[in-house]
């Protein structure tokens, strides 16, 4: 079985996990005049559950 | 011939993709609207739509065909006696696919499928009236108006009556196809 050779320095192992970014998600405002919340485009509304006028779940 | 499906199946084996698929359509038919992975949404779309457009047709053969794919008697019976019979007038279009919020746990892309309620607005429209779309209409019209002209020339004796009676006939048209027009833009 391959094994490391060498321990990764501390210094290595940061420089590697620096590069580990979070993005922010795309949001738009919900078009139901009644809401406004931000959510995702192309998705039904988490809060009011209406997507394009339509009642699509329940809202929460 | 229909290409194969792309990709892996669902679930793992061919068998078992079919049995996901039967299933997910016995729901959504008993349910008409079900919440499922949006992958399995759009996979199960075409074969519901497939099911719904053998309900509309009606007859047993049909009846059998949709009974290999949907087990349950209970839902074939609502499929052809509630279903089919409603989207008769639609074209196609049967379901609507929207993409929902993902589900907690394993952060899965989740959609709804539902069978479409509403009727489309050309159906309304002709439903409204009682007649067909108005171009038909309009068409059929004229040619039997061209034939009772050409009826009424020949019968006619004198010229100048004939002409007198096309005149006539002709203004009759104009207003009738404004009628008809007018109606249209009501």
């Amino acid at each position: 079985m391959a094994v490391p050779k060498h321990k990764v320095s501390r210094s290595n192992t940061r420089k590697r996990r620096s590069q580990w970014k979070a993005s922010a998600p795309t949001l738009r405002a919900c078009p139901n005049r009644a809401c406004r919340e931000m959510k995702p485009p192309h998705v039904a509304c988490p809060s009011c559950g209406q997507y394009k006028g339509r009642q699509v779940s329940s809202p929460a | 011939m229909p290409s194969p499906t792309k990709g892996p199946r669902l679930g793992g084996s061919p068998s078992h993709q079919r049995l996901i698929l039967a299933n997910l359509a016995t729901a959504l038919f008993e349910h008409g609207r079900i919440t499922t992975t949006e992958a399995k949404a759009k996979r199960v779309q075409p074969l519901a739509e497939r099911l719904i457009t053998k309900a509309t047709k009606g007859d047993l053969h049909n009846r059998r065909e949709v009974l290999k794919t949907i087990r349950d008697k209970d839902v074939v019976h609502k499929l052809f006696a509630e279903i089919g019979p409603f989207f008769s007038d639609r074209p196609g279009g049967y379901t609507r696919v929207t993409k929902t919020m993902p589900r907690k746990g394993d952060n899965a892309q989740m959609a709804v499928i539902e069978l479409v309620n509403e009727k489309t607005a050309t159906s309304e429209a002709e439903a409204a009236r009682g007649t067909k779309f108005a171009k038909d209409q309009q068409a059929t019209a004229g040619s039997s108006q061209q034939s009772s002209e050409t009826a009424e020339a020949a019968a006619g004796s004198e010229e100048a009556s004939a002409a007198e009676s096309a005149s006539e006939t002709s203004e009759a048209e104009s207003t009738s196809d404004e009628d008809t027009e007018n109606k249209d833009q009501s």
